[in-house]
């Protein structure tokens, strides 16, 4: 393997990353206000779809963009309506959100199957920090969706561990009644949140169809927002190690796909494999230090809140 | 704080039992309501609603050869809700059933491919068993993860099912690859005595037995054995099931394998009765359909069956929908709009909704009736239960 | 003077049970008012509507002279309505600072050394020392209580309510409790203390209001009663004497337990070095504050949590390393303290449940079937000779009374005949008449040569039941004390983790 090619991995992991770490961020701020969302893979569909129509329309990848953000955000409500308004199944309620999202992005996107988009988003090297040798041009000779990337890590970082809105945000989710008995809304911050992590999803969903592989085919995402939940709980909750966890996994998957390239001659479909069996293979170490892992996770995560049962 | 004489505002209060009637019309509720949501959207994008109804309807129920599609969908889904029914009796979510669907026809294809001169009598026994393996090593691995490391099911089998639908693209492009399929995916024919004979003059195959006798069985050792006794103790009270002495990790095993069997024999009788050969894209996501299917059976194996035959009716309709131009994904969104709508209606069955300032008339008597008491005893667990 | 609180004709109902029923109470300025009451009398619900947790179905709240209605319990802290609740209700992995300021912090991001030196001095003025960056899942349970009452006092309540204070408290630590709620009646608070327990009742309240069936019966001063007009009102009629205790000389040993060391949900060691031995025909009560080690205790005892180190050996037989099984064969009934949590499956009916424990048993299986008629044929039998009370015997044991589904779950695990029971908090929640039962159940059982393993937060229980009394604290015994000397003073102290030279310390 040359340094070239391995440098070229690594920055094609960084961008490939990215999606992952959208959409993982989103759901760890999902998750911290008790509120699963499994429909993470729809999401990221609608998005994507979303995104990539406007930009066909119009030729801003910008604003498609926010219009990726503003369709997945619009799921995360119908989940947070179900979830909390109704009081649904979480688990259910997510994987009917992946059909769906699955159907209707299918459903809007037949007629730009395979069509190239009018304008992407491309690298900007930036100034100063690209000269370092090595990882100025793996971390800063990316797109303007990456360094957004980077600032929204640290930003949700500090929101979840610094702020009141974010001790709020994680008292809901670990303990509901305590929250609402000291006049927190229990069910307002569950769907800012969940609206807040769909909108992480649908940005992931268009970085994909904007930036990383720009154009549209049905299920564009192949099991990403999968990969993002299990992310999640590699990360133990936090945003940082997301982006961490996120930005190998991109490195794996932008590794399998140079297989060839380094003399590795297995068929495609195999190498096609390894994504979701690094991420069970991953699923399976972080289980040794399964204590800590389950202490971490939000403890009423899963449980719908209803003040007068008893 | 406000003063006194708030407005009158809607409030929730659990019911004791879980409504009966209340259950079955949401359900029915759900349904109509699908319907008149895809109304609104089709005529939204500016389509003739009279006209794609008519189609599904005709592809599905309104002719003999739409009856027969109808039921052939209907066999995978009725193995694949039962797949999801029965790990959930354990509280476990097999969403794997879509891969373990595909490796069940990998299975029994390599059978059949394997030993293609033999008599149909011990070749397709066989290859429900090749389907039965496949199926079940496939919801092995989530169920030992789960079991020994305490890893939860839901990734991992739902990620094996990209696995295995490429690993049956891997053979179909190349192993079992068909001479002359002019490229296409396809494997070769299979031999008639690989194949699941019909009933009668029908299109329909003997896999509709099977299924209904699986839905038998499964339901007959839930409700009746030691064994699944125990399966449901421990799907409703796992720390009780610890406590009287109940192997959890063995049981969650032994359920996954019996789940990923279920949706095994799903991909044979699809193969064997009505593809006749292996190829890619054998499925149109009836494992994903089956968890729809379970959940809105509420997790019984009888009641898999007949809503199998509804959503059987859908796939039909929505392969109809091609032929009116336009793309099945249709389909998709009313399957998840029914579950979600069926899904939220469970409220109401969960919940009495009162009117506040309330009044003693307005609510229900504080102790059930016998016959309340009664259907609660002999309630299933819930959709909310998880 | 107007009262600070009056509630007039609350009415509170939930699927099955009436909570309250035109229940009035009146609350003045700087008086510490004790809410007596048995189990289920509808104490805490009451509490709970004027903290604006429930929403009553009907009657009035008058604040100062003024109606108000409370629709979330952020409305009642506005008004200057505190309740610290039974459980805390506090964020485990949080700090004691977070949680003191949650919801009441107004700056949008502060630094953790403000904040935990403003929730110090807070503490400190009112002589309730917590460490406030320590998280809250590290400290005791009165510790826990004290960020409690912090909590209410940080958002000024005014009217502070407290739902069983003591129970989580050693002796010692109540009579410290009591003289804090004074000081704050004396600052002109008004503290609302609710108790099942005649003695505290009449330790600290200025005023007492009995409630009993969900209504209240009485107000009365302390100065003008006393505890068997109390027991009276609370009861209904007159309280019945004592449960009696014939003597039986213990024999063998049927339980021992030697050097047991065991970790904790949390992975940290709970257990240490325990020793300790059950005689055939014996009650050994365990007292301690709550989660000092003996739910793992039994855990272990049962099977169901496994030990670092140290032997169970019951009746001579080594079962360290045994099934929970082959424990339940050999012998062992065990009677959790969570009941629909582990002792019963409460969506299932008493058939199913009286199975629990039996569905490997030959005469209750048909070759891989489960023999329903033998089945229905036995929880008929234990249904009737236990006097439990159900509508039917396939109705979902949910839906009984908690006295009902407590002799529910001691007649399946005594119909094995059993050689040791092992019984955690067998009563806690039971009202007066069924606990009494269960003492009677128990006391039957020792009379057979059971051997007994009762754990209870109750002292007077322990006291009245016991042959001997033996003391946990963080894990570890403190010693064990004959039933018949057994002080509550002396008890109090090992509770609190203070040795005391005793002569049963041999």
């Amino acid at each position: 393997m040359t340094p070239d090619l391995v440098l070229t991995i690594f920055i094609a992991g960084i961008a490939a990353g990215t999606t992952l770490v959208f959409a993982a961020v989103g759901e760890i701020i999902t998750e911290r206000s008790g509120v699963l969302n499994l429909g993470v893979e729809g999401m990221m569909l609608v998005g994507a779809v979303t995104g990539f129509l406007v930009n066909n329309q119009i030729g801003q990848p910008w604003i498609g963009a926010i219009a990726g953000v503003l369709a997945g955000a619009a799921m995360g409500l119908v989940h947070a309506v179900f979830v909390v308004g109704f009081k649904t199944n979480q688990v259910v309620t997510g994987l009917a959100l992946v059909i769906f999202g699955n159907g209707l992005s299918g459903y809007l996107g037949t007629s730009v199957v395979g069509e190239p988009p009018p304008a992407t988003f491309d690298p900007i090297a930036l100034p100063l920090l690209s000269s370092i040798p090595v990882l100025g041009r793996i971390l800063f000779n990316q797109d303007a969706l990456v360094y957004a990337g980077y600032i929204l890590v640290a930003g949700a970082w500090w929101f979840v561990f610094r702020t009141r809105p974010g001790l709020n945000l994680r008292s809901v989710g670990e303990s509901p009644e305590t929250a609402d008995a000291v006049g927190i809304s229990v069910v307002k911050t569950r769907y800012l949140a969940v609206m807040c992590g769909g909108g992480f999803a649908g940005l992931g969903g268009a970085y994909l169809s904007l930036a990383q592989a720009p154009s549209w085919v049905p299920n564009l995402t192949a099991g990403r927002g999968w990969i993002a939940i299990a992310l999640v709980i590699f990360a133990t909750w936090n945003p940082l190690r997301a982006a961490l966890g996120g930005y190998l996994f991109g490195c794996v998957e932008a590794l399998s796909f140079r297989l060839q390239a380094v003399g590795v001659d297995i068929p495609v479909f195999f190498v096609s494999m390894l994504p979701y069996l690094f991420t069970i293979a991953v699923l399976v170490v972080i289980s040794r230090g399964n204590l800590t892992r389950r202490l971490a996770a939000p403890a009423a995560l899963g449980n719908s809140f209803a003040r007068e049962e008893r | 704080m406000s003063r006194a004489s708030a407005p009158i505002r809607p409030r929730l209060v659990k019911r004791l039992v879980p409504s009966r009637s209340m259950r079955i019309g949401v359900r029915a509720g759900a349904v109509v309501c699908a319907f008149i949501l895809a109304a609104i959207f089709l005529l939204l994008t500016g389509r003739s609603v009279g006209t794609i109804f008519g189609a599904m309807w005709d592809g599905s129920f309104g002719s003999p050869y739409g009856q027969a599609q109808t039921i052939l969908a209907a066999i995978p889904l009725i193995f694949t809700g039962l797949a999801v029914a029965i790990a959930f009796r354990m509280r476990l979510w097999n969403i794997g059933a879509e891969g373990q669907f595909y490796l069940g026809a990998f299975g029994a294809t390599a059978v059949a491919y394997a030993i293609p001169t033999a008599p149909a009598f011990i070749l397709l026994p066989l290859m429900i068993l090749g389907g039965m393996v496949g199926g079940g090593a496939w919801a092995f691995v989530p169920g030992i993860l789960r079991a020994r490391l305490g890893v939860n099911e839901i990734v991992p089998s739902l990620l094996l099912n990209y696995v295995g639908i490429l690993l049956v693209d891997y053979m179909v492009h190349g192993p079992w690859s068909d001479p002359q399929s002019f490229g296409f995916p396809l494997g070769k024919p299979f031999s008639d005595s690989a194949t699941l004979p019909t009933l009668g003059d029908t299109a329909v195959h003997a896999g509709a037995i099977v299924a209904i006798l699986a839905a038998l069985a499964i339901s007959l050792v839930l409700s009746r054995t030691v064994w699944g006794y125990r399966v449901r103790v421990i799907g409703e009270n796992a720390r009780a099931a610890n406590y009287a002495g109940f192997s959890i990790a063995r049981n969650v095993v032994a359920i996954m394998l019996l789940s990923g069997a279920l949706a095994g024999v799903g991909g044979m009788v699809e193969v064997s009765g009505v593809v006749h050969k292996i190829q890619a894209n054998i499925s149109p996501g009836f494992g994903y359909t089956g968890i729809i299917v379970a959940t809105l059976a509420r997790f019984s194996p009888l009641a898999v069956v007949p809503i199998a035959l509804l959503f059987g009716a859908l796939i039909v309709a929505g392969n109809e929908l091609q032929t009116v131009g336009l793309p099945s994904d249709i389909v998709l969104m009313l399957q998840a709009v029914i579950l979600l709508f069926a899904l939220a209606g469970e409220l109401f069955v969960q919940y009495r909704v009162q009117w506040r300032p309330g009044s003693s008339s307005s609510a229900a008597p504080a102790i059930p009736s016998e016959p309340e008491r009664q259907a609660a005893a002999s309630a299933s667990p819930s959709i909310e239960a998880g | 003077m107007i009262p600070v609180v009056e509630l007039r004709g609350i009415v509170k109902r939930f699927p099955g049970v009436v909570a309250n029923h035109n229940a009035d109470l009146v609350l003045e300025n700087g008086e510490v008012h004790a809410l007596l009451g048995e189990n289920g009398a509808g104490k805490t619900t009451l509490m709970s509507i004027l903290a604006g947790i429930y929403r009553p179905d009907a009657g009035t709240i008058l604040l100062d002279g003024g109606p108000v209605s409370f629709r979330t319990p952020g409305h009642a802290i506005e008004a200057g309505i505190g309740m610290v609740h039974q459980h805390f209700r506090l964020v485990q992995p949080f700090t004691v600072a977070e949680n003191v300021l949650l919801g009441a912090e107004r700056r949008f991001a502060a630094s953790r050394s403000s904040t935990d030196q403003r929730v110090s001095e807070l503490g400190e003025s009112y002589g309730l020392k917590v460490d406030p960056s320590a998280r809250v899942w590290q400290l005791s349970a009165g510790e826990q209580q004290r960020v409690g009452i912090l909590k209410a006092l940080f958002r000024e309540a005014r009217i502070l309510i407290l739902d069983e204070p003591t129970a989580v408290l050693t002796p010692q630590e109540a009579t410290r409790l009591f003289e804090t709620l004074r000081k704050m009646a004396e600052e002109g608070r008004t503290v609302v203390f609710i108790s099942h327990k005649l003695d505290e009742v009449m330790a600290v309240a200025d005023r007492i209001s009995v409630l009993r069936g969900g209504e209240k019966i009485a107000s009365v001063t302390r100065s003008e009663t006393d505890k068997r007009a109390l027991a009276r009102l609370m009861v209904g009629h007159d309280v019945s004497s004592k449960t009696q205790r014939a003597d039986s000389s213990a024999a063998g040993v049927c339980l021992e337990v030697r050097g047991l060391d065991a970790l904790g949900d949390r992975g940290l060691q709970v257990l240490h070095g325990i020793d300790l031995e059950v005689r055939r025909g014996e009650v050994l009560g365990v007292a301690g504050v709550s989660g000092n080690g003996q739910r793992e205790l039994t855990e272990v005892i049962a099977g169901i949590r496994r030990p670092s180190a140290g032997t169970v050996e019951m009746e001579g037989v080594d079962l360290t390393d045994v099934s929970p099984a082959q424990r339940i064969r050999s012998g062992l009934a065990y009677v959790p303290e969570d009941r629909l949590g582990m002792g019963l499956v409460g969506s299932m009916d008493c058939v199913s449940n009286v199975m629990l424990k039996l569905s490997g048993d030959r005469r209750f299986t048909r070759g891989p079937f489960v023999n329903s008629g033998a089945a229905e044929k036995l929880t008929h039998r234990l249904v009737d000779a236990f006097d439990v009370k159900t509508p039917s015997i396939n109705a979902p044991v949910r839906l009984m009374s908690g006295g009902n589904i407590q002799k529910l779950l001691l007649a399946r695990e005594l119909s094995s005949e059993p050689k040791l029971l092992v019984a955690s908090q067998p009563t806690a929640g039971l009202d007066v008449a069924a606990a009494q039962a269960v003492h009677d159940i128990i006391l039957e059982e020792r009379a057979k040569g059971v051997g007994i393993l009762l754990i209870s937060e109750d002292l007077d229980e322990l006291l009245s039941l016991s042959d001997r009394i033996l003391v946990m604290y963080e894990g570890n015994v403190m010693g064990t004390i004959d039933g018949d000397d057994a002080g509550r003073e002396k008890i109090g102290l090992m509770m609190a983790g203070t040795h005391t030279d005793m002569e049963a310390a041999s």
